[in-house]
């Protein structure tokens, strides 16, 4: 079932402020979605319209095949961790816990039974009678977490769930997060601003920004084929050249940069027109760099001069100068061990790439 | 260094010698054992024992207190409901201007607020027949409109430190707007409503010039009984009173200040 959450048409304005402007999305159960944007991108408002938080101004929400747009918090079948994790400071770990059965009128020895299960879960067995000031920041994460999840919700929401870890434990918690999910099958539809955090968690994210989703894919098609400027920036970086469209193919255009001094060949996916603007957008680890001229046929190559370069131990990065004067990013794997450089400031160098590593960019 | 530190340590001991040596001379003088207040004749608690039987001044004394509660209690009560107004209720029309006005009693002129609550109370009268005579009730409730200002001001800002998604939270795991107020912002805003009702007891035990106005024939409070005395010439039993009003205000104050400081304290 595709539309397990049906968004169809939704705005939110504030005075005259459009923070959700006319969103469709359909997510399937038992997802793990992602929301990715920068802030103030509207991308919490939305979920705090699937929390019931927020009214829409206008669309609606189903949630299962109900419409649940106009249902208040708490009769809704969604549940959500929030971004402070909002730990009641005046109840212990297990009171936390057991609050959202508390209020169903569920019978006390149920409670404890399932409160029991979901401490498991997050393990946190040993610190049921904890209150929430003694526990460190991952502690008090997976109280929210389980706290969220003992209502069994149809829908977990969760809004920038690891913004609060510092790296190591965030790169911890993600794994977590997607085995519990993966073991409890509950969809969950997540808020962030961390587009590393989005690729790897998710089945599929949507970038949105100023009200609009920009694109709606799973992180591959994200990443490799971006349908617009906004989205190939955002996540990751790219490097761009102008060009004016020659040929147009079946699986692909040719295009004439000024700023690369050559005719560029990349993949089409859009409907493109010979004359037609465009940029042509290559990937900086798409790019090999050399100092004699490459032989591989059909590939696309430019001189230039390094420009600047920086070792990062697992990988080098250089930005290379080419003729026009435009600056292009590369980035190469070191793969041998090596105290010299393999090159210095000011070597003459080759970028080169496949024309299937280019996309085209229409906005 | 040592120049600049003595000349420190002098200033320190000017200030607060100005401050305090009138009411430590007031405790002092009220373990004295002679007749004339301004006169030492050693050491002794008698004028603590007469003032027990001075029938005057602990019927001020129960008023006062009868008062001080009752209208701490209900500043209490209609503090903390315009406080939550103030700070949970959205951006309602005229917010500002309510704002504004719920702190503007603490600086209006005692004499101002006496005056119009007198204003009130006799106009009341003569139409509705109630207040019939000027008394506790009278004084209670003016208590209650200034003191009140106080415990708004103190639960607004523990409000506002608090993290809103606490009460979203609740309401998310199926709490409804009311149970979330029990379960969630009362024990929360607790102490700020502690410190505010310690305040408010404070101020109303304190208070002579709006209890003056208010006031009618046969129902004085323990200021106005002490005021009233000290114009024929101060007796050593006041000395006495003094120093327990002094002892029971710094208390609350203390208390209220302790207490306060945990409840400003993000949680």
């Amino acid at each position: 079932m595709k539309d397990f959450i049906h968004i169809k048409g939704i705005s939110k304005l504030f005075g005259d402020f459009v923070a959700v402007d006319n969103v469709d999305l359909e997510i399937a159960r038992g997802e793990l979605f992602s929301i990715l944007g920068g802030s103030g991108c509207g991308k919490t408002t939305l979920l705090r319209m699937l929390a019931g938080f927020e009214v829409p101004s206008s669309g609606t929400i189903e949630i299962d095949g109900t419409d649940v747009t106009h249902q208040a918090p708490y009769d809704r079948p969604v549940n959500m961790m929030f971004q402070s994790y909002a730990i009641f400071p005046h109840m212990d770990v297990a009171k936390n816990i057991a609050y959202g059965l508390r209020k169903e009128g569920v019978a006390k020895q149920e409670i404890d039974k399932r409160v029991g299960e979901m401490l498991e879960l997050v393990q946190l067995v040993d610190f049921r009678n904890r209150k929430p000031e003694q526990l460190s920041g991952g502690q008090r994460q997976r109280v929210a977490l389980a706290r969220a999840l003992i209502k069994q919700p149809k829908v977990l929401l969760l809004d920038e769930p690891l913004a609060a870890l510092d790296k190591k434990l965030r790169e911890q918690t993600q794994f977590e997060l997607m085995n519990i999910q993966d073991e409890l099958g509950i969809t969950f539809v997540v808020v962030t601003h961390d587009q590393e955090e989005a690729m790897t968690l998710s089945s599929r994210i949507a970038v949105m920004n100023e009200g609009r989703f920009k694109q709606v894919g799973t992180p591959k098609e994200i990443y490799e084929f971006p349908h617009n400027r906004f989205v190939a920036d955002f996540i990751g970086t790219i490097n761009t050249f102008e060009a004016v469209v020659t040929v147009v193919n079946e699986d692909g255009i040719e295009a004439y940069s000024d700023e690369a001094g050559e005719t560029l060949s990349a993949l089409g996916r859009q409907l493109i027109e010979v004359g037609q603007n465009i940029e042509v957008a290559v990937r900086p680890e798409k790019i090999f760099i050399s100092k004699e001229k490459p032989e591989e046929a059909g590939d696309v190559c430019i001189e230039g001069v390094v420009d600047d370069l920086g070792y990062l131990g697992n990988r080098s990065l250089y930005r290379v100068r080419l003729n026009s004067g435009k600056m292009v990013q590369v980035s190469s794997q070191n793969r041998r061990r090596s105290i010299t450089r393999f090159l210095e400031w000011e070597d003459k160098v080759w970028i080169s790439w496949r024309p299937r590593s280019a996309v085209v960019l229409l906005d | 260094m040592k120049r600049q530190s003595r000349f420190i340590l002098s200033a320190l001991a000017f200030g607060y010698a100005f401050l305090y040596v009138p009411l430590i001379l007031v405790v002092v003088y009220s373990f004295n054992d002679s007749r004339i207040a301004t006169v030492w004749g050693g050491f002794s608690t008698r004028w603590y024992g007469e003032l027990l039987q001075n029938d005057s001044i602990l019927d001020a004394a129960f008023l006062s207190l009868q008062v001080a509660i009752t209208s701490a209690t209900a500043a209490t009560l209609l503090g903390t409901m315009a406080g939550l107004a103030l700070a949970r209720f959205g951006r309602f029309r005229g917010r500002t201007l309510f704002s504004g006005m719920i702190s503007s009693p603490m600086v209006m002129p005692e004499v101002i607020t006496g005056l119009s609550l007198l204003l009130l109370f006799v106009t009341l009268q003569q139409l509705t027949g109630w207040p019939g005579q000027r008394g506790f009730s009278t004084i209670a409730i003016a208590h209650t409109t200034f003191s009140m200002a106080y415990v708004a001001v103190i639960v607004q800002s523990r409000l506002m430190a608090m993290d809103e998604s606490l009460e979203e939270a609740a309401m998310d795991l199926g709490g409804r707007p009311l149970r979330v107020v029990f379960d969630i912002t009362l024990p929360l805003i607790a102490p700020a409503m502690i410190a505010g009702w310690l305040l408010s007891f404070t101020l109303s035990l304190d208070d002579l010039v709006i209890a003056s106005f208010v006031s009618g024939p046969g129902s004085s409070t323990l200021p106005m009984v002490i005021f009233s005395k000290v114009k024929l010439g101060v007796s050593p039993d006041i000395n006495a009173l003094a120093t327990i009003i002094i002892v029971t205000v710094s208390l609350g104050v203390a208390i209220a200040w302790v207490v306060g400081r945990r409840a400003t304290r993000p949680s």
